[in-house]
């Protein structure tokens, strides 16, 4: 499976790790959710770098203590109309502090993309034709938003709090009205 | 023109809409090239209006709190026109549906709207749903504050929301200003009261997982007084609770009613207060002015002073009868003296309910600009709504109404029906739901009888998902389809008014097509016979109980 970052298609240098399997010394590990609540400890001991593979029913609160020692946590679509996985990234990111890899399996298509990315996930599994070059465009797709979320972007609503209050902003952030615009009805 | 009295787009909110459309147009383009599945292409296209129905596709538009201005309303028809057959249907979400749409004009009919700065986004599919508002807004006499100022506030919020998109089910917000609540907030997935607590403060009353479809349920209220400026972060903190734990395994079972009655009220509630309490005084917290910006776009229009008494407009009242009913059942209190809100009947005698073409629309938007600041409402009983006309004006607007077939003076009564699509245009129905109206009209087209028999409420659906709301109706008439046969079943005692929001019960034994008629005419003359002084039809059900309405109507069928 094709994995894409902003900057491109990379390799993933990831060995996922079944549940039985014996734990390697080093190099960069993957388990699943299961796994990593019963050898947490023995994980956290290795030298290498540790990822967790989430259901999107696993309760991420659980992971609170633990979010910067995690390289790569990775968010399930069972189905992509599935959109748990959206509530699980943005508390990992905006209210767990988690800063590792966050990446989106399962049914990831490139439609879903400038939501995934408001929602803070950076890496995407998926085979579907012109995911790469949707992924290259999907954070300017839309340049106004409503919502805010850990991208930081600057909503609409802020926007135009600037804008009420002060006389220097930047064209880029705030495209000028009309006079009879900008004094409303 | 005169001016809107409502929100106003803004760049942002253009460029956003403008996106949007360009957006749509490559999902189109992709689908038609085959790179994209209907499984696939089906979400997408859903949360931009557009569904696909039994003979085509179907566009519903989306109209925020109802509101609308004289120039989107003439693009609408415009729109109607060019890409439909000349007419829409204005539906029970104040939502506008066109219902010969092609697929390859969709995109072009959405940057027709956007011209006007409308779309139809989160009409369809499983997301926040253009949120609904009191139809008399603004306007009314009994407002506490104009909800569509919340209303607009939770339409940017709810627009393309990163993480609500995917929703284990569609997810309906309605609010009220008033304590008669006309938007029916009791019976939403979520539905917001504006109410003055005894310190003097307007605050929400949060009503969580009420819903009709096929497992009606009253809202449970989960917070009795929310303070204004934390309403992002408490609907935020809803949904989020609804995405991770409301049911995805059974489509029947997904909506947030289902969460709230399995999970009960209580522990929904800890969730909810749980979540809210991480988020509150975040991010979402409104600035004091930011909403003052927003409400100052609803500032009611500086009407000017006209007389309260008119004396043409009493001496036309004792000449012309239909007048005198039309100022009865189709007029409304206005909180200015010398103004009334005026309801444009979308039900005259045997049409149905809720059309109108683009020739009657052109000449609503006419009205609207000559006496009603250019303004016009769509209610979720499928009506238009001029929300400031002066008492001087009833006449010569009711003479204009008459023209275009919309001054039928049955506001409330009997055939003023809400009714679903049902069989004749919906792919999800089991029954036909407007030819049913229609006979019902029909029969009770006297408008004197219909006045004597005063407010009652019939309500339509053609399938158990009750886009008719039958359940809320006074009498409620449910399709449904048994060995291939449509047939009807009948519920008495439904409610939305505030205080008294009620379910209908089945009477029972569902009626064929052709007797439906008949069993209402039963129903009336039992109540005609055993109502009490100023008891409406629903009043003397709850006095008197269902056996002599059934005893009366199974004799009759």
């Amino acid at each position: 499976m094709p994995l894409f970052r902003e900057t491109g298609v990379v390799e993933d240098p990831w060995q996922r790790l079944d549940d039985e399997a014996p734990v390697p010394a080093d190099g960069m590990v993957l388990v699943s959710f299961t796994r990593w609540r019963e050898a947490r400890a023995a994980l956290l001991a290795r030298r290498g770098p540790v990822g967790v593979a989430l259901a999107n029913t696993d309760p991420v609160e659980t992971l609170a203590s633990d979010t910067s020692r995690l390289d790569l946590i990775v968010l399930n679509f069972p189905k992509f109309s599935d959109g748990r996985a959206y509530s699980q990234a943005r508390l990992l990111r905006e209210r767990l502090g988690y800063q590792g890899e966050l990446r989106a399996a399962g049914g990831v298509l490139l439609d879903q993309l400038p939501f995934m990315l408001r929602c803070g996930f950076d890496s995407f599994e998926s085979e579907q034709k012109g995911f790469g070059e949707a992924l290259a465009k999907a954070r300017t797709l839309f340049s106004v938003v409503y919502q805010p979320t850990e991208d930081g972007r600057a909503t609409a609503s802020l926007l135009r709090l600037k804008r009420r209050n002060s006389t220097s902003v930047t064209p880029s952030e705030a495209p000028a009205l009309s006079e009879a615009e900008a004094r409303g009805p | 023109m005169p001016d809107t009295h409502f929100y106003r787009y803004d760049d942002y909110d253009r460029t956003l809409v403008a996106e949007r459309v360009e957006q749509f147009r490559d999902q189109v383009r992709r689908r038609l090239a085959g790179e994209l599945t209907e499984e696939q292409f089906k979400p997408l296209r859903l949360t931009n209006g557009l569904y696909l129905q039994l003979h085509a596709y179907m566009l519903r538009i989306a109209i925020p709190y109802g509101t609308l201005s004289s120039r989107q309303l003439r693009k609408l028809a415009d729109i109607a026109r060019k890409y439909d057959r000349g007419y829409g249907h204005f539906t029970t979400r104040q939502n506008l549906q066109l219902n010969w749409i092609k697929l390859e004009d969709a995109p072009d009919a959405l940057a027709a709207l956007a011209e006007v700065d409308m779309h139809a986004m989160q009409t369809s599919g499983n997301v926040i749903r253009n949120v609904t508002a009191d139809h008399f807004a603004g306007a009314a006499i009994d407002e506490i504050e104009d909800p569509r100022i919340w209303c607009e506030i939770v339409r940017q919020w709810s627009t393309l929301h990163p993480e609500f998109s995917f929703l284990p089910r569609k997810f309906k917000i309605a609010v009220t200003g008033s304590p008669n609540d006309r938007a029916a907030v009791r019976v939403h997935d979520i539905g917001l009261r504006l109410w003055r607590n005894a310190e003097g403060e307007v605050g929400f009353e949060v009503i969580v997982g009420g819903g009709l479809g096929r497992t009606p349920m009253i809202g449970k209220t989960l917070r009795e007084f929310l303070p204004k400026d934390e309403l992002l972060a408490y609907l935020e903190a809803t949904l989020r609770i609804y995405n991770r734990y409301g049911r995805r395994d059974n489509l029947y079972k997904a909506r947030i009613k289902i969460l709230v009655h399995e999970i009960g009220a209580e522990k929904m509630r800890e969730e909810v207060e749980a979540e809210y309490a991480e988020m509150k005084d975040g991010a979402l917290k409104l600035p004091a002015e930011t909403i003052e910006a927003i409400a100052r776009q609803f500032a009611p229009p500086a009407l000017p002073h006209r007389p309260a008494v008119v004396g043409a407009v009493e001496a036309l009242k004792l000449e012309d009868r239909d007048f005198a009913l039309w100022l009865k059942s189709n007029v409304s209190p206005h909180r200015m003296a010398g103004y009334r809100i005026v309801t444009a009947s979308l039900k005259p005698a045997g049409a149905p309910p809720g059309d109108a073409s683009s020739v009657q629309m052109e000449g609503v938007a006419d009205i609207a600009d000559a006496y009603s600041q250019g303004e016009i409402r769509v209610s979720h009983e499928q009506n238009l709504v001029f929300p400031h006309v002066a008492v001087e004006d009833l006449p010569v607007v009711w003479l204009a109404l008459g023209r275009l077939g919309f001054a039928e003076a049955n506001v409330g009564k009997i055939t003023d029906i809400i009714a679903c699509p049902g069989l004749d245009y919906c792919a999800l129905a089991n029954a036909r739901s407007i030819p049913v109206a229609q006979s019902i009209s029909n029969h009770f087209a006297s408008l004197a009888r219909q006045h004597d028999i005063g407010d009652l409420k019939i309500k339509i659906s053609g399938c158990i998902n009750a886009c008719g709301h039958h359940h809320v109706g006074h009498i409620g008439i449910l399709g449904v389809d048994k060995n291939g046969v449509e047939l009807y079943q009948i519920s008495l005692g439904g409610d939305v008014d505030f205080g008294k929001t009620a379910l209908g019960t089945i009477l029972g034994p569902a009626v064929a097509a052709d007797k439906v008629v008949e069993a209402v005419d039963a129903l009336v003359s039992t109540y005609l016979e055993a109502r009490g002084e100023g008891e409406r039809f629903v009043d003397t059900y709850r006095r008197i109980g269902a056996q002599p309405f059934k005893d009366r109507v199974y004799a009759a069928v």
